[in-house]
Formats: structure tokens, C-alpha cells, sequence
């Protein structure tokens, strides 16, 4: 992928990598909605979809608690998706290798994330004296400059991936050697398995939790039992 | 001079506009130092240059000054604090109660906000998403589902603290007693988790795709690693295990 290919998936990348936590956090940068734009810039949204809600269930396990440290899934949404989008359908490798790709994205991406806040950091340092004078213009520059920077930092990181991982995962997928029933459940086991811990992890105290999960369950299986 | 709590401030609308605005904003300038504290600042603003002198007077400064420094809060509540340091500033509130107040606010409201919205609302709003999906909806059906559910709430958990800040001033403490508050946190998990009894593996079914040679095989390496990762509890992270597999996995289709 040239970097002229990777510009407009960098900029998509960019707004909802922004939408983690500088503006306006309406939550446009979690995976389920992330990929779909993905899948769908390259005209394949149901794609983008699938393993949007993937990325999803594990990200359940990452919720964006303060100071902590998290992966950034604004931006690895859209590389999964758009990665995912990209190959051609019944590839057995597609899923599992698109997948990973939007994993260490995230990763990365949050350490950058970590990065940003330290050079926040250090422009207020800079710039104290100004701002404990009250200066206007010295706060305005600062808080605009943070969220120009989110900006950057979101569509680099988006730009890089999508220029490493692209032809990575392609022949990732052109030299696959598992079947596809395999590699579908293994996707499927990981994320039901990090899903159903992280609801664990944050739901286990609330009252009667599991009597709801199982009558919730109940209804499926009456949907499967009546369909 | 402080004026008394049921006597709201009397903003311009085009001012509570802009700090409502700007509220979304509030962690543009986000780090370790000052946390979301400059973000308040930001967000306070326009209502600061209503004070005698206007952006060059003393007191303009002063108050910018003073709430640009360090505060906590959950970023959709900091509208209360937002609201209730506005009314104090411009009340002409003594200085060092507004420090007070600042430090006492911040805990309460990075926990219940924590509590509400990142351990409650999210994972509930991403649940009913999962789900729909699960039920075969278009991509269109689960990204609206999930936005529109979810910003309702964002949306107005913004507006609400603005309001009763501004409402309330240093009395806002009371307003975090709200059954919403409190409560919601336990009846959203509930209902996260009978959305998630059936979400879920109606999701999974979609994901597997059609056959069912390997849903035995699924269903018990499920369960051994949902005990897994039970017995590791805050010592091992979800995501990072699944990086790992997915690697291996990757790694030993790659090779044979």
C-alpha cells in the first residue's frame, strides 16, 4: 500500500483516534463503529463489521479508566477494518491475521497515546508561569495544540500500520495454512473468552448477576431451539 | 460574598452554549501533570469573561488561573464541577473554599463517573450492539444502535452536570446523591448481563459461520479459558493473552 492509498484511511483514522479521549468521545473510535468505517472506506462494510464486533469483545476488557494505560482502538479499528475489508472473501487466514494486525496497532497506539501526555506535559511546564498569570491565549494554545497533536498522532500511527500491515497480512493470508472452520474458531474462542472474563471482571459484584446472564442465555436457547 | 444556592446564575445562552461545547472538549490538553484540570479551565471560560474587567481585568485572570490547575474527574461529570466552579467564580466566592471545594469534588466524581459510564453504560451500549449484530443486522442497524443508545445517555449525563453545577454551585455535593447515580450502576449491569446471556453467542454463531464440526471443541476451550483468565484475575489482561494467541496461532499456520 503507497502512502498515497494510505492517506485517506490515516485521516479516518485521525478523527476517530481523536474521539478516544481529546474530542468529543462519543465513542465513534470503539472497534464495533471504528472497523465498520474502515470496511466501508474500502466498500466492504459488512466485513469491517464482523471484525469490528470481534475487536469489540475484546476490547470490553479495556475500559478507559483515568491515568491507566489502554490500547487506543479508534485507530486500530480502522486498520483491522480496513485490512479485513481488503481481502478476498472465504480466506481462511484473512480474520486471524487482520485481526492481529488491529492488536499490535492498538497496542502501539496506545503507547503513543502515553507519549502525547508527557509532551502535554512538557509544553505545560513550559509555558507555567504563563498560565498561572492567567494567560488566555497561553491555555487556548495549549489545549488546542494537544488536540491538533491527538490529531497527528492518531493518523500516523494509522498511516504506518496500514503500510506495514497491508502487504504483511497479504501474504499472510496467501500462505495460510490452517482450515477455515479452524481458523474462525479460534478467533471465536479468544474473543469470547477475553468478552466473557472482562463482563466478569465488571460485573461480578452486582447483585444476582448471574441468575440475568443465564436467563439472558435461556432466550437463545429458546431462539435456537424454536428457529 | 456568597450568594445563596437556589439563586441560579444567570448566564447568556450563548455562554452555556459554548462551556456545553466545549465540555466534549474538556480532555484535549489531557496529561500527567494536571490531569484534566486545564481542560476545566478551557471549558469555564467564556463564562470567566463575565467578571469585572473582562479577559484583561485581575479577576478574569485570577479565576483562569486558579481552575486551570490540577483536577480529576470522569470527563462526562466534570460538568458539574465545571458548572458549580463557574457559579463560585462569578459569585465572587472567597478563593481558598474554592480550592477546598476543587479537592474534595474531584474523587467523587472520577468514581461514580468511572462506575457509570466506563463499567456500566459502555459495556451494556457495546452489548446491545454485539447483539444486534448477532440478530443479523446490517452494519448500518448495529453502528446506529450502538451510537445512538449510547451518546442519549453521553449526551445528557453532559448536559445534567452542566446544569445542576450551574444550578447548585458549592452545593452540588447533594446532587451526586441522584438514584441514577447511585443505583444505575447495579440495574445497567444487570441488564448488561442478560443482554450479554444471549448477545453473545448469537454474535459468536454469526462469527463461526455456517457448520457445527467445531462447536463442541469451542465451547470447551471457551470454558477452560474463561476459568483460565478467572483464576488470573487482575494479573493477566484479556487483550494481551488474545495478542499472544492470535501471534502463536499466526506464527504456526504461517509455518506449516
Amino acid at each position: 500500500m503507497s502512502l498515497l492509498e494510505a492517506l485517506p484511511i490515516g485521516l479516518l483514522g485521525a478523527v476517530l483516534g481523536l474521539d478516544v479521549v481529546s474530542f468529543p468521545q462519543a465513542m465513534v473510535s470503539r472497534p464495533i463503529v471504528a472497523a465498520t468505517l474502515g470496511g466501508a472506506f474500502i466498500g466492504n462494510p459488512p466485513a469491517g463489521l464482523l471484525i469490528g464486533v470481534v475487536l469489540e469483545m475484546i476490547a470490553l476488557d479495556t475500559l478507559p479508566f483515568g491515568a491507566s494505560r489502554y490500547p487506543e482502538w479508534g485507530s486500530a479499528g480502522v486498520v483491522g477494518g480496513s485490512l479485513f475489508a481488503s481481502q478476498h472473501s472465504g480466506m481462511p487466514g484473512a480474520l486471524p491475521a487482520s485481526l492481529l494486525a488491529a492488536l499490535l496497532t492498538a497496542s502501539i497506539s496506545g503507547w503513543s497515546m502515553v507519549m502525547l501526555r508527557r509532551l502535554i506535559a512538557s509544553r505545560l511546564e513550559r509555558t507555567r508561569d504563563q498560565l498561572e498569570a492567567g494567560s488566555r491565549d497561553a491555555l487556548l494554545s495549549l489545549h488546542l495544540s494537544g488536540m491538533s497533536l491527538d490529531l497527528l498522532r492518531a493518523a500516523l500511527v494509522t498511516i504506518v500500520a496500514m503500510i506495514i500491515f497491508a502487504p504483511l497480512v497479504k501474504a499472510i493470508v496467501a500462505i495460510w495454512g490452517s482450515e477455515s472452520a479452524a481458523s474462525h474458531a479460534v478467533v471465536v474462542v479468544v474473543a469470547a473468552v477475553v468478552a466473557i472474563a472482562a463482563l466478569w471482571k465488571v460485573f461480578h459484584s452486582v447483585k444476582h448477576v448471574l441468575w440475568f446472564f443465564f436467563g439472558g442465555a435461556l432466550i437463545w436457547i429458546l431462539y435456537l431451539v424454536t428457529r | 460574598m456568597t450568594a445563596a444556592p437556589s439563586e441560579p446564575v444567570d448566564l447568556p445562552l450563548r455562554v452555556k452554549l459554548a462551556m456545553y461545547f466545549r465540555l466534549f472538549a474538556l480532555q484535549g490538553s489531557w496529561n500527567y501533570e494536571t490531569l484534566n484540570g486545564t481542560g476545566v479551565g478551557f471549558s469555564m471560560e467564556p463564562a470567566l469573561r463575565l467578571l469585572p474587567g473582562g479577559v484583561d481585568g485581575q479577576p478574569y485572570r485570577a479565576a483562569l488561573a486558579r481552575e486551570s490547575r490540577y483536577f480529576n474527574a470522569h470527563p462526562y461529570l466534570a460538568g458539574v464541577a465545571v458548572g458549580a466552579l463557574t457559579r463560585a467564580e462569578l459569585d465572587g466566592v472567597d478563593p481558598v473554599r474554592i480550592e477546598r471545594f476543587r479537592t474534595a469534588l474531584a474523587g467523587p466524581l472520577g468514581s461514580v463517573g468511572d462506575r457509570l459510564v466506563w463499567a456500566s453504560w459502555l459495556p451494556f451500549c457495546s452489548l446491545v450492539g454485539i447483539g444486534v449484530f448477532g440478530a443479523g443486522g446490517s452494519p448500518l442497524a448495529v453502528v446506529g444502535t450502538f451510537l445512538l443508545l449510547y451518546n442519549a445517555g453521553h449526551f445528557l449525563l453532559r448536559a445534567w452536570g452542566l446544569r445542576v453545577g450551574l444550578s447548585r454551585g458549592l452545593n452540588v455535593a447533594s446532587a451526586l446523591g441522584n438514584p441514577v447515580l447511585r443505583q444505575g450502576p447495579d440495574y445497567i449491569g444487570r441488564a448488561a448481563a442478560f443482554v450479554a446471556g444471549f448477545a453473545l453467542p448469537l454474535a459468536l454463531q454469526r462469527i463461526a459461520g455456517p457448520g457445527r464440526a467445531l462447536i463442541g471443541g469451542i465451547i470447551a476451550a471457551a470454558l477452560i479459558g474463561v476459568l483460565l483468565l478467572a483464576r488470573l484475575r487482575e494479573r493477566a489482561e484479556g487483550w494481551r493473552i488474545a495478542l499472544g494467541v492470535l501471534a502463536v496461532f499466526v506464527l504456526y499456520s504461517v509455518l506449516t
